[in-house]
């Protein structure tokens, strides 16, 4: 799999002289810092949920993961180089998480594993749920599936190995690790009455704001959503009872809004049946 | 008083709720609700009626315990409990009732104290106070949230609407995400007087501060041995919890004092999320609880609605195929579980990873299985009320796991006799002479850990630990549900409470299972052809009324307290959803059970107990 494929480094615009032929090999420094990088990936051992025991069935007997040099699995984040979110974060956990992301050292990558860890998965609503951990950590990998299988998980790690191979030292924006100095440490969630993203300090003031001077809070600064544009539609369908389409109309636009208004129409026919007692 | 009345320990569930009403006249009244049952007590008289529920009438086992909000119906807020006698039969419910503005009932820790987790839990999603409660504080959440969240009246984040499904998404058709709704583009909501000058995370300060320790290090002074009283923290993040669990432990020296388990790290909302979903939506839900037995908790949880279904008109119980393909997963299940937990408590006993790389060789076969039949192998959602989603299929087929480049086919039958009666005992054997009589094994797990049974009946705690401390208490003889009464199986016990009882509890367990097993086949034979599920399958109307179905799960007993309000028109979702985790309650037993022990010790404790996180917090 991590074979380091020799044919491949000797092409090069270098030529090499005969007599180095087979003795020599010429490539770039990216090349094989990243060869030797995604090979030895080695994660973090840190469960959170469900998730989690597919990644360990991925790691041990029918899956395993040293096939691809990751069978090394960390307790400790100062040795990892990968955080392998599996499962659902929740705001008392995301403090952990960002505290243990902060003390691995760099290059290290994250990987959202599952529904949960991408986008909230079926817990999203919840309060205690982070929806998703790209609110608060850099992800390289998402990995659909609630739990993804660990042939999914599998597939997700190939696809960060591709990634690091097409990783470049010289482009900054790559590999911020290669610049000067440490990165700036990802800032550490509080808790608060809720969860409190410090980066956001300053939009939580504002709204504070607003709120004493009776201006609606949080909920009511809304970007104009679908939903809404729909609401005269829906009202003007209820009276003329069929619905309208615009010439102008996208086909697929219409097709769409002639299924919804057929769906609404049975649910109010369905609901007027209950009603009457049937 | 001398005529000969029955043992007041022997009454049925009616005599024992005349009984307490003759005692107790002014305080006991029945709960005369339509689809209610058990006894409303007064709530100044709470903690006296049930001492002599424990005492004079034998409910030693407070199963569970859980608070209610009656907004919009009766306006008021409720404490339902669940008794029951550990020598089997049904429970006693008995219920308290208080206002919700100044919500407070007498704590009943003192009785049983199983109660303490459960009443913590009521008290940070409800806000109740439960006046004596020794160590009454957040559990789940953290220390300065803002509300109770499990209050009717109370609104997450993301809210739209009451019920799923939201009429955005259905019939409206209009897909967005719920960050765009939110100006933080994130699933918090804050508070209109939130003071952020003052802001600071005191979750961790009132953590210690209530253990009692304010100071790290403090001289002790013990057997003329100058130590050093030391707090040290394990978790969330620890390899050997088993997922986000905390512990907060304080030793002197190497021995443990104190044991203070922190929870929540994977409190998701299960129960919230419940509210809103449709009794059908929930069953999935159910699989993402312990998720290592996922086919258990559909179990408990479908178990729980046909009771109340069954009140209905248009109800059909399961038919007997869709029982016995039940009980085959439930005891697959079983075996799935405790291979795994078998294979995880050595690895905390420093075997790492060979026992539990074997048996999940094992596991998978079963996974294998789960996966041809479900569809999954992990979150299987395969009951349903009034059967199971599809019969077993006629081929086991599976591309996605190819062995040496070749698609596995078994005929389904064949595989199952084959597993059952071959592979499953062989395996059992081989692992039984490796292990059974190890030294090391012996050495570190006899007399370890102690739990004695009376202690282990007063936490409340359940399955293999219960049973590892030589109390014979198993559901499915207890108080048995679907074909059990019918199968010959025996209940597996301990002697003394120890680690290695519970390690052998387990493993005998998986014998019983495959006996189980084995007897079921013939069964499947028979019954093929059979319906598997019954008209409600996919369009419940779910009666007003409340039930309490329990199983017993490879933890210990699951139970689903449900509560519909709906009219048979009305809305179908559950009014209240309880999951009785065993997971969590067994935890009340984990600070006893260290106590005095090595710090060494206290991974394999927690290891023997066999929690899953996904269940623990919810
Ligand atoms: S994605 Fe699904 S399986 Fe994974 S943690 Fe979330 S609920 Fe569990």
């Amino acid at each position: 799999m991590s074979q380091l494929d020799l044919s491949e480094l000797q092409s090069t615009e270098f030529p090499v002289p005969d007599e180095l032929q087979g003795n020599l090999a010429i490539t770039s420094i990216s090349k094989l810092y990243n060869w030797s990088r995604r090979s030895s990936m080695w994660p973090l051992l840190f469960g959170l949920a469900c998730c989690a025991i597919e990644m360990i069935g991925t790691a041990a007997s029918r899956f395993d993961l040293s096939r691809f040099g990751m069978e090394v699995m960390r307790g400790s984040p100062r040795q990892s180089d990968l955080m392998i979110i599996s499962g659902t974060v929740t705001k008392k956990m995301v403090v952990p998480i960002v505290r243990l992301y902060n003390q691995m050292p760099e290059p290290k990558y994250v990987m959202a594993m599952g529904a949960c860890a991408s986008g909230g998965g079926p817990f999203k609503e919840g309060y205690n749920v982070v929806s998703g951990i790209d609110k608060y950590l850099p992800v390289d990998v998402y990995v659909p599936g609630c739990p993804p299988t660990p042939q999914a998980l599998l597939y997700g790690l190939i696809a960060l190995q591709k990634k690091i191979d097409g990783q470049s030292l010289a482009n900054m924006d790559d590999v911020p690790w290669y610049g000067v100095g440490p990165a700036e440490p990802t800032p550490i969630p509080v808790l608060g009455p809720d969860i409190i993203d410090p980066r956001q300090m300053d939009l939580i003031r504002r709204q504070a704001q607003m709120a004493v001077q009776g201006k609606q809070f949080a909920v009511g600064e809304l970007p104009a959503l679908p939903e809404k544009k729909a609401e005269p539609k829906k009202v003007e369908a209820k009276a003329t009872a069929a619905p309208e389409v615009a010439a102008d109309m996208d086909p697929v636009k219409a097709e769409r809004m002639k299924k919804r208004e057929e769906a609404l129409a049975r649910k109010r026919a369905r609901e007027a049946a209950a009603e009457k007692g049937e | 008083m001398a005529i000969a009345v029955p043992q007041t320990t022997e009454l049925d569930i009616s005599q024992t709720i005349d009984w307490l009403k003759q005692k107790y006249p002014d305080a006991v009244h029945d709960d005369t609700r339509q689809g209610f049952g058990g006894v409303v007590v007064d709530k100044s008289m709470l903690v006296e009626v049930a001492q002599a529920i424990r005492d004079d009438l034998g409910f030693d086992y407070l199963s569970s315990a859980t608070a209610v909000d009656y907004l919009g119906i009766s306006d008021h807020m409720e404490m339902v409990y669940h008794a029951y006698r550990t020598t089997g039969g049904p429970a006693l419910v008995f219920k308290a009732q208080t206002d919700r503005e100044k919500a407070e009932i007498p704590s009943l820790v003192d009785v049983w104290l199983g109660a303490d987790f459960q009443e913590r839990e009521a008290y940070d999603l409800y806000g109740i106070q439960f006046s004596g409660h020794p160590n009454l504080k957040r559990i789940l959440l953290w220390d300065g949230f803002n509300g109770y969240p499990m209050r009717k009246d109370w609104q997450e984040a993301y809210f739209e609407q009451e019920h799923k499904p939201f009429d955005s998404r259905w019939p409206g058709g209009w897909v967005h995400r719920a960050e765009e709704k939110n100006v933080y583009g994130k699933n918090v909501r804050y508070p209109d007087d939130i003071d952020l000058a003052r802001l600071s995370d005191t979750s961790e300060a009132t953590l210690y501060s209530g253990l009692g320790l304010g100071v790290d290090v403090q001289e002790l002074e013990s057997d003329g041995l100058q130590t050093d009283r030391l707090v040290v923290n394990l978790g969330p993040h620890h390899p050997s919890t088993h997922g986000v669990f905390r512990m907060i432990v304080s030793l002197n020296g190497e021995t443990i004092e104190t044991l203070e388990p922190v929870m929540g790290y994977l409190h998701r909302n299960h129960e919230k999320i419940g509210e809103r979903n449709s009794f059908l939506h929930n069953i999935p839900f159910t699989d993402r609880l312990d998720y290592l037995s996922s086919m258990g908790n559909n179990f408990g949880y479908v178990l729980a609605v046909e009771q109340l279904l069954a009140q209905g008109a248009r109800y059909q119980p399961p038919t007997y195929r869709a029982e016995v393909i039940r009980v085959l997963m439930a005891e697959l299940t079983r075996i799935v579980n405790h291979l795994w937990s078998l294979g995880f408590l050595l690895n905390d006993l420093g075997a790492f990873f060979t026992p539990m790389l074997y048996a999940n060789n094992e596991r998978e076969k079963i996974l294998d299985f789960f996966e041809a039949t479900a569809g999954s192998r992990l979150m299987c959602n395969y009951m349903r009320f009034g059967g199971v989603f599809a019969d077993l299929p006629e081929r086991i087929h599976s591309v996605a796991n190819l062995v040496n480049d070749k698609v596995r086919d078994y005929n389904t039958m064949e595989y199952l006799a084959q597993m059952i009666t071959e592979r499953l005992p062989r395996f059992l054997e081989e692992y039984g002479r490796l292990l059974v009589g190890n030294e090391i094994l012996r050495e570190r797990t006899i007399n370890v850990g102690v739990l004695p049974h009376d202690l282990a009946i007063a936490l409340s705690t359940c399955g293999p630990l219960l049973r590892g401390s030589g109390v014979a208490y198993d559901v499915r003889r207890a108080d048995p549900y679907s074909i059990y009464p019918e199968l010959d199986f025996d209940i597996p016990v301990g002697v003394n409470g120890d680690i290695y009882d519970r390690f052998m509890v387990r493993f005998q367990e998986i014998h019983e299972s495959l006996r189980i097993l084995k007897q079921l086949l013939p069964r499947l034979e028979q019954t093929k052809g059979e319906e598997v599920v019954t008209k409600v399958g996919h369009t419940p109307r779910v009666p007003v009324g409340e039930a309490y179905g329990r199983v017993e799960n490879p933890k210990g007993e699951l139970g689903f307290y449900v509560v519909s309000e709906g009219d048979e028109k009305g809305p179908q979702n559950p009014w209240r959803y309880h999951v009785r985790a065993p997971s969590f309650i067994n935890l009340t037993a984990l600070g006893p059970m260290c106590r005095g022990y090595k710090v060494a010790d206290v991974v394999t404790v927690l290891g023997s107990i066999d929690i899953v996180l996904g269940e623990t917090d919810r």
